[in-house]
């Protein structure tokens, strides 16, 4: 193909998104976007299956039996959108092995707020409340993103966070009408997760390098600033009805903009843990590694039990 | 013989009276696997009374690239549609 012939091409694939048209796993794409799909589904999936360690670190020492089995539906949740995104990230020809090997490898990252401990009940409820509201409102827009596996993935995903959400909103809620201890035990967890919540949306859009491309294959609907803004003006008030402090001296709200002002956000602090030096890195890819290499003998059995039953189903027809 | 599990596509009937839905895929040993594990991964919250694995080896998909011939002829077939054939207006129910 000429050069000409492949700029024709890929005018006409961004017209398609343009109107609208979704695109599908053995439709033509240009390569950069394969790549890109590759990346953020992947690095989605990796989320949702790290995301599930620093709640799985509770589940044993949930406070009542309501407590417990909503934890364990809510990881079990995690671990199923994880699979829906691995699923629609091997449609883009990259096998499930590969994706686990980038992961376990550090060459694929996931979100890096669950690089923080869960040192007490309380992060249950900050993490339902404020990290899966904060993925909601990153994952709503991509119920309509142009790669068809990927929308109908979130669409499962959506309609599924709520119930996160609700479950640890009701947790804060509950401590923070209970004893004093209870009380400062909620608070504590907010003033922890505040900040790596509002920096799950990514860097400023000035500091963005994706965003025209991701804005044109429908990645992105708003831009990382607007998302944080919308997060912090519907949380702020969440706060406040269950009498808890959003730990940020410079929140105001701001009448001209009908929308709160809110404080700097301590962006080394950000890289740093991208870069694998926060809290808990190390230790969430050693349990992931792990899990996966203590497994292999039980997926080489069920794989060799599977060929058995195969072979005896073949004599047994001969 | 590869030891990664193979992959498996997944097809759900809601409910008495509707098809069975491409839901999406997943990697199992063997079919009464990927039916369990369909069970857990697709059918969480009763979306489902019956599921269809197969392996997703054993389907072949048409080619985009032949959609022109494949599926343009049909396009100016308008007499296949009611609305080609013109009958008087006193006519209400046809
Ligand atoms: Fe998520
Ligand atoms: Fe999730
Ligand atoms: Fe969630």
């Amino acid at each position: 193909m000429s050069e000409n012939q492949i700029k024709n091409i890929e005018a006409e694939f961004d017209a398609r998104i343009a109107r609208d048209e979704k695109i599908e796993p053995k439709d033509w794409m240009p390569e950069k976007y394969r790549q890109t799909h590759i990346r953020q589904i992947s690095q989605h999936a990796h989320s949702e299956i790290v995301g599930m360690l620093p709640e799985g670190n509770w589940i044993t020492r949930a406070p009542s039996l309501r407590r417990k089995v909503a934890l364990l539906a809510k990881v079990q949740d995690e671990a199923g959108h994880g699979l829906y995104l691995y699923s629609a990230c091997e449609t883009l020809g990259i096998s499930r092995d590969e994706l686990y090997e980038q992961l376990h490898t550090g060459k694929a990252k996931y979100s890096s707020i669950f690089n923080y401990p869960t040192i007490t009940w309380a992060d249950i409820g900050a993490i339902g409340w404020l990290v899966d509201g904060a993925a909601i409102i990153n994952q709503v827009p991509l119920c309509n993103t142009s790669y068809g596996p990927y929308a109908r993935a979130m669409i499962r995903v959506c309609k599924e966070e709520s119930f996160h959400q609700r479950q640890g909103y009701e947790i804060m809620m509950t401590l923070a009408e209970g004893t004093k201890e209870q009380k400062t035990m909620a608070q504590d967890a907010l003033n922890r997760w505040w900040w790596p919540s509002l920096m799950m949306f990514g860097p400023t859009d000035a500091e963005s390098v994706h965003t025209a491309q991701s804005m044109k294959w429908k990645l992105k609907r708003k831009t990382n600033d607007e998302l944080r803004q919308q997060f912090v003006d519907q949380t702020v008030p969440q706060a406040e009805l269950i009498g808890l402090t959003v730990p940020d001296p410079d929140l105001k709200w701001n009448d001209e903009r009908q929308s709160y002002d809110f404080g700097a956000i301590d962006w080394d602090e950000f890289w740093q843990v991208v870069k694998g030096h926060g809290p808990m890195n190390k230790q969430r890819i050693n349990a992931r590694v792990s899990a996966w290499e203590n497994g292999e003998w039980v997926r080489d059995a069920a794989m060799a039990y599977a060929k058995k039953q195969e072979e005896s189903r073949t004599k047994q027809a001969m | 013989m590869s030891k990664n599990w193979p992959l498996w596509e997944v097809f759900v009937r809601s409910k008495n009276g509707l098809e069975h839905r491409h839901f999406g895929s997943l990697h199992a040993a063997d079919a009464e696997m990927a039916l369990e594990n369909a069970r857990d991964v697709y059918t969480r919250r009763n979306e489902g009374v019956s599921i269809w694995v197969v392996e997703s080896k054993h389907i072949r998909a048409s080619n985009p690239e032949n959609n022109g011939e494949l599926f343009e002829p049909a396009q100016d077939k308008v007499y296949r549609h009611p609305t080609f054939y013109n009958i008087p207006d006193e006519i209400k129910h046809m």
